[in-house]
């Protein structure tokens, strides 16, 4: 008995590592725009759900395959991106903070809303069903394991690019210091612009991953919009490295929470633990302490 | 007594009377929700207009209103007795999520945040107890036969009308009593500057704490309100993300930091989904979210203050010149 409650376990546990991989993605996409721009985008997982979208477009209707439309996706849901920034954030940069959290959330109601009328509210799929892996009795789906893969390959060349192009560094220095760099001849407008378009990238590499594991609806994206939001601040906000720590361990709780009740009581698990651990590390899970 | 002072009463005498003169139901039905809804978002505004933004309120509503009635459908509780346990419930959740919040100075977006995670955790508690509650196919007060005091439960709308005005009117003494009070003052110290308000011996944890508690038990009120006069509640309509946003986007639209704001704000909101439903039909769904959130990113940007709030700014200013 014991035997086989450990493999379930195990299984539980590395499909929780592989679901880490997508919120990690998601989480390194809001911390990169939270760092530079100074705003937390509510709708940013509606930005996922509208790329979701563009994927099952692409591939039913104009016969794409899928590595075709994926990198389309990306590029639609980046632009995307830089678009709500010039219309929505750019206005606002020196309004009170609150509001600009506030108009991100009206994007998330225009978002969810466009997409009921345009799309309609049925359940969709890709109709793309990848095999299930086998191994030591324990099953896998090659979907998890693919967005695992794809989200580890994307925070890594965002890792290079933050770290080897004059860009990248210019993100760095301007989180750092949002008023001196202007100063040392950084266009930050046009900083502001990039770090948004590489944020909706994210998101639209993201909705090409979950979108070979969820169904796609209009409201899909409150299924992990709220859990990447908590993940950011857990880890601390603009903390790229907490952010991807907390992602982990956030999947682990809904995971084996969901191993032994409800998936529901997996996420009211992680809820719990988040308000607990609000208390115990205000300022994120690896901020030292003053 | 002048002319302004006694323009507050006339206008209720107006209000009280208005059902006896004029009766048709679904005008009735379109106030009564404006009144239950004005009172919700005026409970949101008790601490949005002190900065203290909650997406957590459609999780206080969702605790009034769920606590109502479980208690009279599994316990066979009277809503009397089980509407003030609902606020309490709801206020000691308050308290549990409020008070480190503000002990350990989380503010702006962390309180945000954390708040945000509040209504998440009502909205799935909700959905994973579904033995009981219904889950998200929604949860209906079990029926007397005809009007019972007793069970709360009116069939005409006329008494239905009468108690939400009543409330309605509540809330807006609340919010005059808090306006008048010392503790408005010490608020809009914290919102201005934290530090300095501690430093000038302003309690910050405390006042911050009763402001949260009041909004708390209001909210929760107007969530049991809800559920007694529609008599079925779901996960989606009084609990969870999108109601808190709505109440936020309401306020802003009405005006955040005038006392008819949030009033303003519903009639406007209700008025045009109203209007929106009836004119498209079945093809409104997801029509009026549309409109509200272009209405909201709009509003934010261009005119802050809301509605009433500009308007009333402009008569000021056109007095002064």
């Amino acid at each position: 008995m014991t035997d086989i409650f450990d493999i379930y376990l195990l299984e539980a546990m590395v499909n929780g590592i592989l679901l880490g991989g997508v919120l990690a993605l998601l989480a390194l996409g809001l911390n990169l725009i939270f760092g530079v721009i100074d705003v937390t985008w509510i709708c940013y997982a509606e930005l996922v759900m509208i790329g979701m979208y563009g994927m099952y477009y692409l591939v039913q209707y104009f016969g794409l395959s899928y590595y075709l439309a994926a990198p389309i996706t990306i590029v639609m849901v980046a632009a995307l991106g830089a678009l709500l920034h010039l219309l929505v954030i750019a206005p606002l940069l020196s309004a009170p903070p609150i509001n600009q959290l506030l108009a991100t959330g009206g994007v998330l109601f225009v978002l969810q809303s466009f997409a009921t009328v345009a799309f309609g509210i049925d359940f969709r799929n890709l109709g793309i069903r990848l095999p299930v892996l086998k191994f030591a009795e324990m099953h896998f789906s090659y979907s998890r394991l693919l967005a695992f893969a794809a989200a580890l390959i994307g925070m890594t060349l965002v890792y290079f690019f933050m770290k080897k192009t004059y860009v990248g560094t210019a993100i760095r220095a301007i989180s750092q210091d949002r008023q001196i760099m202007a100063l040392m001849g950084v266009d930050t407008r046009r900083i502001y612009l990039i770090t948004s378009a590489l944020g909706g990238a994210l998101a639209g590499l993201a909705a090409c991953l979950l979108v070979l594991q969820y169904d796609i609806h209009p409201f899909v994206g409150l299924s992990f919009g709220p859990i990447t939001f908590l993940i950011v601040v857990l880890g601390g906000l603009g903390n790229f490295v907490g952010g991807f720590v907390a992602a982990f361990v956030f999947a682990e709780i809904i995971s084996l929470g969901g191993l032994f009740s409800d998936l529901e009581w997996g996420y009211v698990l992680a809820f719990a633990f988040f308000i607990v651990m609000m208390f115990i590390r205000p300022a994120g899970l690896l901020a030292r302490r003053s | 007594m002048n002319i302004r002072q006694l323009l507050p009463w006339i206008a209720g005498a107006a209000l009280i009377t208005l059902p006896f003169v004029y009766r048709d139901p679904y005008h009735l039905h379109i106030l009564i929700l404006i009144l239950i809804w004005s009172f919700a978002y005026t409970s949101w505004s008790m601490m949005g207009r002190f900065g203290l933004v909650s997406l957590g309120h459609g999780g206080f509503m969702g605790v009034g209103a769920y606590v109502t009635a479980l208690l009279w459908n599994h316990l066979g509780v009277s809503p009397w007795i089980g509407i003030p346990i609902a606020m309490v419930a709801a206020a000691v959740l308050a308290m549990i999520v409020a008070y480190p919040c503000f002990r350990f100075r989380i503010t702006g977006h962390y309180f945000v945040l954390v708040t945000l995670a509040l209504s998440g955790i009502v909205l799935q508690v909700i959905t994973a107890t579904r033995d009981y509650t219904g889950g998200s196919l929604g949860y209906t007060p079990d029926r007397t036969k005809g009007s019972q005091l007793w069970a709360l439960q009116f069939d005409d709308k006329v008494t239905w009308y009468l108690i939400a005005l009543g409330v309605w009117a509540a809330g807006l003494a609340i919010w005059k009593w808090v306006d008048r009070s010392m503790d408005r003052y010490a608020l809009e110290a914290i919102s201005e500057d934290e530090d300095a308000a501690a430093a000038a011996g302003v309690n910050v944890t405390w006042e911050k704490l009763k402001i949260t508690v009041i909004s708390a038990l209001m909210t929760a009120l107007a969530g049991a309100l809800y559920c007694q006069y529609q008599m079925f509640i779901s996960p989606d309509t009084v609990s969870g993300i999108a109601v808190s946003l709505q109440m936020v986007f309401a306020v802003i639209v009405g005006g955040l930091y005038v006392s008819l704001g949030p009033t303003v704000g519903a009639i406007i909101t209700i008025l045009l989904a109203e209007t929106l439903r009836i004119g498209f039909g079945t093809k409104a769904v997801g029509w009026d979210n549309l409109v509200y959130g272009v209405l909201l990113v709009v509003f934010i940007i261009f005119l802050p203050k809301g509605i009433l709030g500009s308007i009333i700014d402009r008569v000021k200013a056109a007095r002064r010149a």
